[in-house]
């Protein structure tokens, strides 16, 4: 009874997952495995966003810093001699730790100023990123960053992440624990908590929420997987440089939740698949592309400000909402009786 | 004594707004705070709930002083507020809002709510259940899993309190609760207040304009005009003060108490 009805409130989220796991059987083509695992890697750096941003309302615009601090931070490492499996979470943790001390004192300051000190905060990071060169390798960048550690796994014996069909399962793994973590995490009291800041916080003051520590928290959550995103994007792509931790990359992301859908899970997944794709299939008009889809962006931001996906959602929300009165009515009963 | 303020005085540059206030609150009184537009009503609950800072005073709950404190280290103490224009998560469900308003009893944190643990299964449950409890008082169980946006203002009304009351607070202060309702739904968020009151045993303090309604509920009043406190004491005798009439009440409603 629980399988079938989980099967049908949830076809869509297995037929997904099904495909995304058959798709290295049907693929062959190395670019368009190339945009697979892009898509992934900047699908959980912008879930992540979504966290700060979506949930919490916070625009945080220092989010590729981050993915920057992580992307370094597993090139250091690994190139250092460390394993990716311990360089991977622990650059993910410097990501997060810094994220908190950027946030003590910016997140203590209200709208448009936290925006404001996380812009400068990105900027900060790329000019290191370029100048520093004894550690980051300057402008150049760093290159030559070893592909994950092979590893041994019951039933499939050892991986080696030379293979691409490796690294997409591996891209598609650490998606799928950054989709579980935002699930569980915007389901339960604490992510209704980032929600209440959002929506009203001298509310939640009054409601007897630390606001500061609310946002604090998803900053730092948000942050680690970014510098997570930037790791596995680090040891995957092979070379990395200072374009990595640019602003270019936080807007992009932005562009990527705004269209797909603030506040909603499926959203930033559907933003990093489909903008790429709209950018790519505009090609012909050269450089009038970015008149076009500036003009695409204005139009979804004023007819669906939810972006794509929370325009989905409000229709299946009418929908239902028409079937249960309907249904409501013809068995007697008054929609929504039982809380 | 569960509520003692000492001096309260609040100046916004230059203006005084709440000028040498003090009064008490004892365990299961239901006070209510009066005065015209202006008299400083409002800045009192904020005040109190630490969202301005006193330019000075003392305010101790429980015995235990709070005064400059965070609000939400007030609403941890047990003081819940309502606000005058009606503050709700409007971009939630009912039981959104409610659960929120439960945030202060529970503990749990990035871990167990990441690891479904035994402790974070147990407290889910008890807000389910608080959740519940409220919303049969306030009388919104058909609207539970309604988006706030979608409810009448009387509902909204209603569920403000509901939210208030989730964190089973020792003091509840209500701002006009009534504010704008017509009288049907006036009479219905009083009995309310009421219920509150009498059967769960919470002590209250309310502002409010509507004088048959605080006349109905209220077991003292205190009057605050210019931001001082003008009379204090039963609402009948506070009726016929001639100071209250000439400030607030008029001439046409001293006659309409008769």
């Amino acid at each position: 009874m629980a399988v079938t009805r989980t099967l049908k409130e949830r076809w869509w989220q297995i037929f997904f997952l099904a495909l995304a796991l058959a798709l290295p059987q049907l693929l062959t083509s190395r670019y368009i495995f190339q945009i697979l695992v892009m898509g992934y890697l900047f699908s959980i750096a912008t879930l992540s966003l979504n966290l700060i941003l979506g949930y919490t309302g916070q625009a945080s615009l220092a989010h590729a810093a981050f993915f920057g601090i992580g992307a370094y931070g597993v090139a250091i490492l690994t190139k250092g001699g460390l394993s990716f499996w311990m360089a991977l979470p622990i650059s993910a943790l410097i990501a997060a730790s810094v994220g908190f001390l950027v946030g003590l004192p910016t997140l203590r300051t209200r709208g448009s100023y936290f925006a404001i000190s996380t812009l400068c905060f990105g900027v900060i990071v790329s000019i290191v990123a370029g100048n520093w060169i004894s550690l980051t390798g300057g402008y150049t960048g760093i290159v030559g960053i070893p592909t994950p550690t092979p590893i041994r796994l019951p039933w499939f014996g050892e991986i080696s992440f030379q293979d691409r069909t490796a690294q997409y399962y591996l891209v598609l793994a650490f998606l799928l624990l950054t989709l579980a973590v935002m699930h569980r995490l915007t389901g339960s009291i604490l992510g209704l908590s980032f929600m209440a800041v959002r929506n009203n916080e001298v509310l939640a003051g009054a409601l007897g929420i630390d606001t500061f520590r609310v946002k604090l928290l998803s900053f730092v959550v948000a942050n680690f997987f970014a510098g997570l995103a930037g790791g596995l994007y680090a040891s995957l792509i092979g070379s990395i440089s200072p374009s990595t931790a640019s602003m270019e990359l936080t807007f992009n992301w932005l562009v990527y939740l705004l269209l797909g859908g603030v506040a909603t899970l499926s959203g930033p997944i559907v933003g990093a698949f489909l903008i790429p794709l709209i950018m790519e299939s505009l090609q012909f008009l050269a450089e009038y592309r970015m008149l076009i889809f500036g003009a695409l962006l204005i139009a979804v931001i004023i007819y669906f400000p939810r972006g794509a996906m929370g325009a989905v959602q409000m229709w299946r929300q009418r929908v239902s909402g028409i079937l249960h009165r309907t249904r409501g009515a013809r068995e007697g009963v008054v929609a929504g009786q039982e809380p | 004594m569960l509520l003692q303020v000492k001096n309260l005085s609040k100046n916004f540059s230059g203006l005084t707004a709440v000028q040498d206030v003090s009064l008490e609150v004892s365990e299961g009184e239901l006070l209510a705070i009066v005065g015209p537009n202006g008299a400083g009503k409002s800045v009192f609950f904020g005040l109190l709930t630490g969202i301005f800072k006193p330019t000075s005073c003392s305010v101790f709950f429980r015995r235990e002083e709070i005064t400059g404190m965070k609000p939400h280290q007030v609403a941890r103490r047990g003081i819940a507020r309502t606000f005058q224009t009606t503050a709700l998560f409007d971009q939630l469900r009912v039981v959104d809002n409610l659960a929120l308003g439960y945030r202060l009893r529970t503990k749990s944190g990035l871990c167990s709510t990441l690891l479904h643990t035994r402790s974070w299964a147990r407290e889910k449950q008890r807000v389910t259940d608080r959740v519940l409890e409220v919303l049969k008082t306030i009388g919104l169980s058909h609207r539970a899993f309604h988006f706030v946006s979608t409810l009448s203002q009387a509902e909204q009304r209603r569920l403000a309190i509901g939210v208030a009351l989730m964190g089973q607070p020792g003091l509840l202060l209500l701002d006009e609760p009534t504010g704008g309702l017509v009288q049907r739904d006036t009479g219905e968020i009083t009995e309310l207040i009421r219920s509150i009151h009498q059967e769960q045993g919470v002590t209250i303090c309310l502002i409010e304009h509507k004088m048959r309604m605080v006349m109905e509920l209220a077991q003292r009043m205190v009057v605050l005009n210019f931001g001082s406190i003008i009379a204090e004491g039963p609402p009948r005798e506070i009726a016929q003060d001639p100071k209250v009439i000439e400030a607030y009440l008029g001439v046409d409603h001293f006659a309409e108490t008769q």
